[in-house]
């Protein structure tokens, strides 16, 4: 018979400690678990998480943290009169006052809404903003994250799969893409969009997945070239496994990882470039709940900030904290899928 | 050892590979590495066939061909009385059932992502062997046929060593049952203390499951220790073919004597004739006129240069490509 390696395995288990292994562990898989034990190790993971889940449970609950005036669109922010000046924060609300939620009382100790947050030019309600623009920022982040991702993937997929010809022209016209400044094509694509579809988020989200999906087909690309001449592969294709199982099962799971980080770490990029093309004054309606709409509301203040601080430094922090959380996550999640930092830290 | 009269399991004849070499913007085809050119053998049912030579010398791109991981330029490679270069679709994917391959490195020839029990399984899920619960079986059976166990199977490439992986990747290639194994150097990447345990292992299931291997080494010890009949191979072409007693008590061709002699030999005080080769192995670019080994051959003549030698039977049931022999 096999001549297996044999001997007293009892005897290991002085020099060896055998690992114990819990109930998550066995519910997710080595794998996966090594992935979410790695992104609760340091403590700017731990922030990354931190920030992102405050923000979601900020998205979730929008309507029971400021609800939207009766009858009114809740992404409309609402304004309280038509003077041009900001208000302070804290100053009383009169016209357009949402319902008083269930907390309001008992955290604030008044019975009606004040402006938490001051109100910008034209009186729109800056909280209100923040935080229904929450909202916003995550259908904008991920909708485009996830459409640029699939986009590069295919098309990069295809380029390395076939190879050849059809790759080096298709990896031409990336190069060509590249070359045009991002936001700027983007800004002049949503720009000739918006009068075509109307204001709304679709405009400024086609702009930006139109010109940013290149760096996610060129970095599949690659990856799966590497794979594709592999052992592994070789062995699927003797065995008998059909190409696009193969493309599948076997190549696409061991190259997708370095293009899943960068979509991590883009979430943020993509919000930071929409609130950019929206302070400039691209895509939705004016008074639209987004944060670089707040922001524009400040572009005929800038320079009595001192006075008006306010109408930046809450709808900033906010935009800057969102994409600080992104950022912090991705470079965990770096770190955990890179093979290379295995067993470190 | 050598099992008389066996059949003749596969004929590979005139097997031909050319590697284009591209060059410039067009990428117009320069030249050609010639890596196997005009290569002829017959693999025995149940035999092992050796294959050594230094590398680069179109060993693996012969077993890689035979399996059509390579297409080949021209030649064929007849198993049951099918060309395997000439199969396509549902004819070639159950040819596939019969021939497997083991790989060198076993760190890069298991799926990284899959559960190495997945790995083992998938051939019997894409050939729809049997139902799902005995596919299961079958896969427990070979890991434990590997000396595996049962635990093993959902565990990662990761988690094992690299004897281990070997011997998974033995596993995955006999869970089809197939009759003819291309071993491509499966121990070179081993511990010397692994070797001979994959080696046996090896040796076990040809027994077993009346297995046909080609195996392909450089390591003329090994060869000796698990062939019936051996090749030897210089620059694309087999240089000499018999079985593994003539190989070595009487070797024909220059090239093979020159082999031989590099074995070491663990005695200190042992003179021996050594032949030791001057300069390198040409370039399979420009390979040279008549016999490839001539201008390195220590009894090369004139027309070794300007004639290739035929590959002929010299003694019975061995072959040698020599104009001296």
């Amino acid at each position: 018979m096999t001549t297996a390696p044999s001997g007293d395995n009892s005897l290991l288990k002085d020099t060896i400690s055998m690992r114990k292994i819990g109930w998550l562990e066995r519910f997710l898989g080595p794998e996966n678990y090594r992935i979410t034990v790695g992104l609760l190790k340091t403590p700017a993971s731990i922030l990354g998480l931190v920030l992102i889940i405050f923000f979601v449970l900020i998205a979730i609950f929008a309507p029971l943290i400021i609800p939207p005036v009766d009858g009114a669109d809740p992404y409309t922010i609402p304004r309280d009169g038509f003077i041009s000046d900001p208000q302070p924060v804290g100053s009383a609300w009169k016209k357009n006052v949402p319902p008083v939620p269930f907390w309001y009382k008992a955290v604030t100790g008044k019975d009606a809404w004040v402006h938490v947050m001051g109100t910008s030019e034209g009186q729109y309600d800056i909280f209100y903003g923040v935080v229904w623009g929450t909202r916003t920022a995550f259908y904008t982040g991920l909708m485009v994250t996830i459409a640029t991702l699939l986009m590069g993937v295919i098309y990069g997929a295809v380029s390395a799969y076939y190879g050849g010809w059809l790759d080096n022209v298709m990896m031409r016209i990336v190069d060509i893409l590249l070359i045009l400044p991002g936001i700027l094509a983007a800004l002049i694509l949503a720009a000739v969009l918006t009068p075509k579809i109307g204001k709304s988020l679709i405009p400024t989200m086609t702009a930006l997945i139109a010109f940013g999906w290149m760096s996610y087909s060129r970095i599949i690309r690659g990856d799966i070239l590497s794979v594709k001449e592999r052992d592994y592969i070789m062995a699927a294709r003797v065995i008998g496994v059909k190409d696009s199982r193969i493309l599948f099962r076997h190549i696409l799971p061991n190259a997708i990882f370095p293009t899943l980080v960068l979509a991590s770490l883009a979430i943020g990029d993509v919000v930071l470039s929409f609130a950019a093309l929206s302070f400039l004054g691209i895509g939705t309606q004016v008074g639209y709940a987004d944060w670089g709409q707040v922001l524009s509301f400040a572009r005929n203040w800038i320079t009595s900030l001192n006075t008006y601080w306010y109408i930046v430094v809450f709808p900033g922090i906010t935009l800057i904290l969102f994409v600080m959380g992104w950022n912090l996550l991705g470079d965990a999640l770096r770190d955990v899928l890179d093979p290379r930092m295995r067993g470190r830290s | 050892m050598s099992q008389e009269p066996a059949n003749e399991l596969i004929q590979v004849k005139n097997l031909v590979k050319y590697f284009p070499v591209r060059e410039g913007l067009l990428q117009r085809v320069r030249d050609y590495v010639r890596a196997v050119d005009n290569v002829s053998f017959v693999v025995r049912e149940g035999e092992t066939l050796g294959m050594v030579g230094e590398s680069g010398c179109g060993k693996t791109t012969i077993g890689r061909t035979m399996l059509r991981l390579i297409e080949p330029t021209s030649g064929s490679v007849i198993i049951d009385g099918k060309d395997v270069l000439k199969l396509a679709g549902s004819e070639m994917k159950a040819m596939r059932r019969n021939m497997q391959i083991i790989f060198q490195d076993p760190y890069a020839s298991l799926d990284p992502r899959m559960p190495i029990g997945e790995s083992v399984m998938e051939g019997l899920n894409i050939h729809r062997i049997g139902t799902p619960k005995e596919r299961y079986e079958i896969m427990l059976d070979t890991l434990k046929k590997v000396g595996l166990e049962n635990y093993h199977a959902r565990r990662y490439p990761h988690e094992f060593s690299g004897g281990q992986r070997q011997r998974i990747g033995i596993a995955r290639a006999l869970a089809l049952r197939p009759k003819f194994i291309v071993c491509d150097e499966p121990v070179s990447a081993l511990d010397v203390s692994i070797q001979s345990q994959v080696l046996n292992i090896l040796k076990d299931l040809q027994q077993e499951f009346g297995l046909t291997y080609l195996f392909i080494a450089h390591n003329l010890s090994v060869v000796e220790h698990i062939s019936n009949r051996v090749a030897v191979m210089y620059l694309g072409k087999m240089v000499e073919l018999t079985n593994r007693n003539d190989l070595f008590a009487n070797p024909l061709h220059p090239y093979t004597r020159a082999l031989m002699s590099a074995i070491p030999i663990p005695d200190p005080t042992l003179k021996r004739e050594r032949t030791i080769l001057k300069g390198d192995v040409p370039s399979p670019l420009k390979p040279p006129s008549g016999c490839r080994f001539h201008p390195r051959c220590p009894i090369a003549a004139d027309i070794c240069g300007q004639q290739e030698p035929e590959f002929r039977e010299a003694a019975p049931d061995h072959w040698v490509a020599c104009w001296k022999a």
